[in-house]
């Protein structure tokens, strides 16, 4: 990873980020582009799960919400 | 006969469009995921009939999950005149891709943008006139639910479908191998004919949200919010379930009896103390079972489906399961058989097969009825909904046991992503054909199962000839017998042993058995059941009822979901064994204890 990407998972609520990579498998890549990740895509994350719940993330007019160690694999960079 | 396809991505309102399109009903919700199967029906389109079917929603033809196949190889071994492409307005932003992959395939196809009074709202205008220009094929902005633009869609269909040419299945298959296209594509078509807010105004579905899907109220809200619903459905159908066992007395007092007065005994007892009690026993559920339901759709189309699922992953997680596992249970609560068909999004079977190995624990609409009547009848009023709450609890408690056992045999590590759509309220229309489904479902029920088993339980009790009805010397009595070793340590007695026998054909049939066993209906069986048990042998027998082999609809669903004999018989054997433990635990623990 880029020193200046981080993880979605490590995006705190309120805050958003332009995707910058994902390092996901083939069948996950089709259904996260599918649902809206593409690179180059903000997302906005509304919330986190209690008890390490999973992710409430916005992109574009879609919510969706997707566990940690999902989210883990997609590069973001934060946007201030 | 020309065959036109419905596809769009999941819970953009396929199955509402079907409805309205067809008069049928499809089970329709605001969840990603509802319609796992084929459904078809005709319609009549410009003076020809024509097949129209309704495909799962998918977000892309690359099939992956059980879903996803299902829509690729109907298309790639049917013939397909027109496609009717449904997507939702307010994401046209990311589902367009989904009409550039069937226009890559040279599909004759149409283009519904559904939910255009939404999107709307969102501020998100659509140009269709200059969408269809660039995309090659006509697009209509829709709303499905309120019926807005439906007469422009029938009337493309109806052009469509005449001056289309199908594309041979075998040219499909070489052709949906390669997509690549279809990004840059869909980047072009965007930019030149859409206009979209950056961010989202800060609307109900957010505000909502914010108090739902809280850090530390999100699940006592929701856990109240089931009590309140379930709380409602008793106060407002218990006038009405009195309401109907009033008339079905009245009606066998002032004309069944005199109309029947003068056939041979035997046979009037079959009639009247079998079938009329027996099934009208049944039937008196019937206003519960309804309200239920239409509340169950309210939550449902209700998008809150999906919150449930986000504020229980965690817990799900640890169990092996998923958020989507849980949403299943909930289904289950209506109808087991649904909520395992709609494992189907699952693509990881052994994800797939821990969900349904816990569904039927879930407490239906059926198993509901026997312990409505059952508390009734043995239970203070005051006590009776704590009474049905607590199995509620042992319910989910068995549920989450069975999970916690068996997840290493069942490990998976399914990614869960889902989509959290915005809140809605369903239309009276829909809420309506719901209720009407289910009185249908119960009928069509009630005419196979109840009526057999009930004549079954009549002919136990009062044979062989010459003995005495429902004595020991009948065959329901020596059935009962037989059973006593295994039955009499967890409290059940005879009567109950047969009932339970039948609960395993279809739940329902065990209210009407123990009608047909005590020969006796309304308040007088009631009177008697409350004489013959204490609470805790009924306790007992509920927990059993709840826990034990799933009905005869749910294994032949988890045969043919599963498709492997060993699974199946495994579901039926490990809650028998679970069921029977659990019984014998509360039972001798409770007698221990002195009550």
């Amino acid at each position: 990873m880029d020193t200046d990407t981080i993880n979605l998972e490590t995006l705190q609520p309120g805050e958003t980020g332009t995707i910058a990579a994902l390092h996901t498998d083939r069948a996950l890549s089709y259904r996260l582009a599918a649902l809206g990740f593409r690179v180059g895509k903000r997302v906005e994350v509304i919330r986190h799960g209690r008890f390490s719940g999973p992710l409430h993330v916005r992109i574009g007019a879609t919510d969706i919400m997707l566990r940690r160690k999902e989210a883990q694999k997609i590069e973001v960079k934060a946007l201030a | 006969m020309k065959r036109i396809a419905l596809v769009g991505m999941p819970n953009t309102g396929k199955s509402t469009f079907f409805n309205r399109a067809t008069g049928a009903s499809a089970r329709v919700g605001n969840w990603p995921g509802i319609t796992v199967d084929l459904l078809g029906a005709k319609l009549l389109l410009a003076g020809e009939m024509v097949e129209l079917v309704d495909l799962p929603g998918i977000y892309d033809l690359h099939g992956f999950s059980d879903d996803e196949q299902v829509v690729r190889h109907f298309l790639e071994n049917n013939p397909v005149d027109l496609v009717v492409i449904i997507l939702n307005a307010t994401q046209i932003d990311r589902q367009l891709s989904l009409a550039l992959q069937i226009k890559q395939l040279c599909l004759p196809a149409v283009l519904l943008l559904n939910m255009a009074d939404e999107a709307k709202k969102f501020g998100i205008t659509v140009e269709a006139g200059k969408m269809s220009n660039a995309l090659g094929m006509p697009v209509v902005l829709l709303s499905a639910k309120y019926g807005n633009g439906y007469q422009d869609a029938h009337q493309v269909i109806a052009q469509g479908i005449q001056h289309s040419t199908p594309v041979p299945p075998e040219k499909l298959q070489v052709l949906l191998a390669a997509d690549d296209q279809i990004e840059t594509d869909m980047e072009a078509v965007l930019k030149r004919t859409v206009q979209m807010p950056v961010q989202l105004s800060d609307n109900l579905t957010t505000r909502l949200d914010r108090l739902l899907l809280h850090p530390w109220l999100g699940l006592p809200l929701f856990f109240l919010i089931m009590y309140l619903l379930f709380q409602a459905i008793f106060l407002l159908g218990k006038p009405l379930q009195d309401g109907v066992g009033w008339v079905l007395e009245a009606f066998k007092q002032g004309a069944l009896e005199p109309m029947l007065a003068g056939l041979p005994a035997a046979l009037h007892g079959l009639l009247i103390e079998g079938i009329y009690n027996g099934v009208g026993t049944v039937a008196t559920f019937v206003p519960i079972i309804i309200l239920f339901f239409l509340f169950m759709a309210l939550v449902e189309d209700s998008g809150y489906l999906s919150r449930a699922a986000f504020l229980m992953d965690a817990l799900m997680a640890r169990l092996g399961l998923d958020g989507r596992s849980f949403v299943m249970l909930l289904l289950g609560f209506g109808c087991n058989v649904p909520a395992l068909m709609g494992t189907r999004v699952m693509r990881s079977r052994a994800l797939r097969l821990l969900t349904m190995l816990v569904i039927p624990f879930s407490l239906c609409s059926a198993r509901l009825q026997v312990f409505v009547f059952i508390t009734a009848a043995i239970f203070s009023p005051k006590a009776a909904p704590l009474v049905l709450f607590s199995l509620y609890l042992f319910s989910f408690a068995a549920a989450f046991t069975t999970a916690l056992l068996f997840k290493n045999r069942f490990r998976n590590n399914e990614p869960f992503i889902l989509e959290l759509p915005p809140y809605r309220f369903p239309t009276l229309r829909q809420m309506i054909l719901r209720g009407w489904h289910e009185v249908r479902h119960f009928l069509s029920r009630a005419s196979k199962f109840i009526i057999a088993g009930v004549v079954l339980v009549w002919l136990l009790t009062h044979f062989p000839q010459g003995a005495a009805p429902g004595s020991d010397a009948t065959w329901a009595g020596m059935i009962g017998h037989f059973m006593e070793p295994l039955l009499s340590p967890i409290g059940i007695n005879q009567q109950l042993a047969i009932a339970l026998i039948f609960g395993f054909v279809a739940k329902e049939i065990v209210v009407g058995s123990l009608a047909v066993i005590y020969g006796l209906e309304g308040t007088a069986l009631t009177g008697i059941m409350a004489q013959q048990l204490d609470w805790v042998q009924a306790y007992s027998f509920m927990l059993f009822t709840l826990i034990y082999t799933p009905c005869l609809s749910t294994i032949a669903t988890i045969r043919s979901e599963s498709k492997s004999l060993a699974f199946t018989l495994f579901s039926v054997a490990f809650p028998l064994g679970l069921a029977w433990l659990l019984s014998f635990a509360f039972y001798q623990a409770a007698r221990a204890l002195g009550y």
